[in-house]
């Protein structure tokens, strides 16, 4: 779903009253969905938008800031990344923020924090790992088995794609878009292109709609599918690794099948879909979809019906849910905290109209929890697919004729595989995009990762890695 | 126990007959373009001005960088005359860069075997490590896809390992950000020698969509020397498999 708003209508508060209606906001249950700046004269244009899930519900608030703006994470920690993301864009300086180190820039920063202290060590393993992961670097600091402390240096995969996607066409956009995170796709592509159809005052609705609906729940399946098979990989349940290894990639392949790349590229443009569903495809998809739906579930009920896999998984791990408001961690990572939020039902799309989803919870925050959810997702998902599969026409309106309103801010959110995907797009006095900010959820789940750490065994970092499953370069842009 | 057997059987085999059986590729799968001169009008350059990448060139006949190129058809959907085609063909790779420039007429890409030296090296036995360098994970997920039961790439003897000291060579994905440049420095220099690299994917090879992002080398190339090119936005898995097993040669 998108929002839009005029930029000349919003008022320009003090910074005063921007701090504190923004802390009001988040204290009575929002969450801050974006916070950046666009430069303005020897200062900067704060813009931050607060997402009311309950509500669904936004609101978008501006101030001009010059020089110091005096830190909210104090007070309000889901602005801690974002605050120090701002310090680093360098348009303004934060004062008083708890610890503004680099959010893009690991080549600048060996300033990790330090536990001291007889038989304390240290650990760091990455940028390149040891398999076929992107780039981050993880220092521990450890005693004996157990992590103390585990800080998390991302930044090497940055590409500067917001700072792309400024000036770009729509067309491009969507380009662009479908690179932020290869396992994100058509997440990412849905939610610049709703923000861009909400600029152009033209939502997309019908087939197209739902054939959007359709690739995020492909993109869902393989990948809650494959984390699943990781899960049972990390802890040497190798049956369940191979079965969903396999069914992770028979679902990409039925993506291909509609649009002819696995990955959903292509499938998803501006205005509408650029690729249909026939009776005779749409026919072909149901009887796959049947078959590897009693694949997984013989593979998900014997994860879950082992015993070793459940000592395995539970209790490790662990994130609270207070803990996950706080920092306002999202997706499946909250959820497995009993945060029954889904953009899905909160922020519907209209391919998701009537969908009879429900917002997959479990209680524990462990590992295990965070693997219920995922299950009881894509059994959601199969039901999904089952009634929207048919034959549906291709199109939309043209890319190239798109009309984007001049001085405008769109905000969309679309629910990704791991948590609620939110894109601002903001154009200027000629309708051309100005600035974008993107927001994954690995943007708030990366420090949750570095919580749940905490009084674990460092050999289970892997297990609780991939518990959250979170993207380098959907935070790295 | 009892359990995890049964499942096994009902799960069945599932490890696909490639190389010796040819892959059955999705109908809308866009592989190599193809490229037909008469068809072309000159002066029109609608090709060239819908690509994403710069991939097309018009100067002198119409050229086509697979290196560059996403797959995307913006380029099959603007010309008007059909003077290119995306076609099936998942066989896009190369070992030299040049040949990834398509013209009418010109031979197709195609990946010559490594050296004899090199193969009586690893010929039975390829250990390879891999380093992301601004991939968007696409690449890295269908390089991943190959060491699942489905491609098995073990049993041809291949094997990503967890270590440059234990690897033969490289594969690289991404455009190799500023942020990562020592990074695979540092990788490739730990790699004893001989060793190759492989570039997978378009921004690998050229950079891709990327090429002219700040934060960017716009590829491996520039970095270190590449011997094996896999196109691809990313490459389907068969495209990558098709080229190490002919690179490899055994
Ligand atoms: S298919 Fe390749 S060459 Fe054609 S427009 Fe797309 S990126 Fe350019």
């Amino acid at each position: 779903m998108s929002f839009v708003f005029s930029r000349r209508r919003l008022e320009t508060l003090a910074p005063d009253e921007f701090r504190s209606a923004l802390v009001a906001r988040v204290d009575a249950g929002g969450r801050l969905v974006a916070f950046f700046g666009l430069p303005s004269g020897d200062g900067s244009r704060l813009h931050a938008v607060v997402a009311d899930d309950a509500r669904g519900s936004v609101q978008v608030s501006v101030a001009e800031v010059r020089g110091l703006f005096p830190s909210i994470t104090p007070v309000c920690p889901q602005a801690q990344l974002f605050e120090r993301e701002l310090h680093e864009t360098g348009s303004i300086n934060i004062a008083g923020h708890p610890w503004l180190k680099p959010v893009r820039r690991p080549l600048a920063y060996n300033d990790f924090f330090k536990v001291e202290g007889h038989e304390i060590h240290e650990v760091g393993v990455g940028p390149v790992h040891a398999g076929i992961i992107e780039p981050g670097h993880f220092r521990f600091q450890c005693h004996g088995e157990k992590v103390l402390h585990l800080e998390i240096a991302l930044g090497y995969q940055h590409r500067g794609i917001e700072a792309m996607l400024c000036g770009a066409s729509p067309a491009r956009a969507a380009c662009i878009a479908e690179l932020v995170a290869g396992d994100t796709s058509a997440a990412h592509t849905v939610a610049v292109c709703e923000a861009l159809e909400a600029l152009s005052g033209e939502a997309v609705k019908g087939d197209a709609a739902i054939c959007r609906a359709i690739a995020l729940e492909l993109e869902r399946l393989a990948n809650h599918t494959g984390d699943l098979g990781a899960l049972a990989n990390d802890i040497g349940f190798l049956p369940v690794a191979s079965f969903c290894g396999r069914l992770r990639g028979d679902f990409l392949n039925m993506t291909a099948l509609v649009c002819g790349n696995r990955f959903g590229r292509g499938w998803i443009v501006p205005g509408g879909t650029a690729f249909g569903i026939d009776a005779a495809l749409a026919e072909e998809l149901r009887d796959r979809l049947q078959k590897h739906a009693r694949d997984v579930r013989g593979a998900a009920e014997l994860l879950f019906a082992t015993p070793s896999v459940q000592s395995r998984f539970e209790g490790i791990g662990k994130i609270t849910q207070e803990d996950c408001r706080a920092l306002g961690a999202t997706g499946v990572a909250a959820r497995a905290t009993g945060i029954a939020r889904d953009a899905r039902l909160d922020f519907p799309s209209p391919g998701y109209a009537g969908s009879g989803l429900r917002a997959s919870v479990s209680q524990y925050g462990d590992v295990h929890a965070r693997a219920v959810v995922r299950w009881r997702e894509i059994q959601q998902s199969f039901g999904f697919l089952e009634r929207a599969l048919g034959v549906l026409q291709p199109g939309g309106q043209d890319a190239d004729r798109m009309n984007l309103a001049p001085d405008s801010i769109a905000v969309s959110f679309v629910e990704g595989w791991r948590g609620p995907v939110c894109h601002v797009v903001l154009t200027d006095s000629k309708g051309r995009i100005e600035h974008c900010k993107i927001v994954d959820p690995s943007f708030y789940n990366w420090m949750a990762l570095a919580i749940a750490m905490r009084g674990q065994q460092i050999s289970d970092f892997p297990l609780c890695n991939k518990s959250f499953n979170l993207s380098y370069s959907g935070f790295d842009l | 126990m009892f359990r995890t057997i049964r499942e096994r059987f009902r799960q069945k085999h599932r490890t696909v007959g490639f190389p010796d059986a040819a892959p059955v590729m999705p109908e809308r799968y866009r592989g190599l373009p193809r490229l037909e001169m008469d068809e072309c009008v000159p002066g029109c350059n609608s090709c060239a001005k819908s690509c994403p990448t710069g991939a097309i060139s018009c100067e002198g006949g119409i050229s086509l960088d697979l290196g560059k190129c996403l797959f995307c058809t913006a380029c099959e959907r603007a010309c008007k005359t059909g003077a290119i085609r995306m076609s099936g063909d998942y066989r896009i790779s190369a070992t030299k860069r040049d040949d990834l420039v398509l013209r009418p007429g010109k031979p197709v890409p195609d990946v010559v075997a490594m050296t004899r030296e090199l193969r009586g090296l690893f010929g039975r036995s390829l250990k390879l490590r891999q380093v992301s360098a601004g991939g968007c994970n696409a690449c890295e997920a269908d390089l991943n896809v190959l060491s699942t039961i489905v491609f098995d790439l073990g049993r041809f003897g291949i094997q990503f390992v967890a270590s440059p000291r234990h690897a033969d060579g490289i594969v690289i994905t991404g455009p190799v950000t500023a942020n990562m440049k020592l990074a695979l420095e540092k990788t490739w220099a730990a790699v004893p020698s001989p060793k190759i690299a492989i570039a997978v994917g378009a921004c690998a090879i050229s950079g891709g969509l990327f090429a002219t992002g700040s934060g960017c080398n716009g590829g491996a190339g520039g970095i270190i020397p590449v011997d094996l090119f896999v196109p691809g936005c990313p490459p389907h898995p068969y495209s990558i498999l098709d080229a190490l097993l002919k690179f490899k040669s055994c």
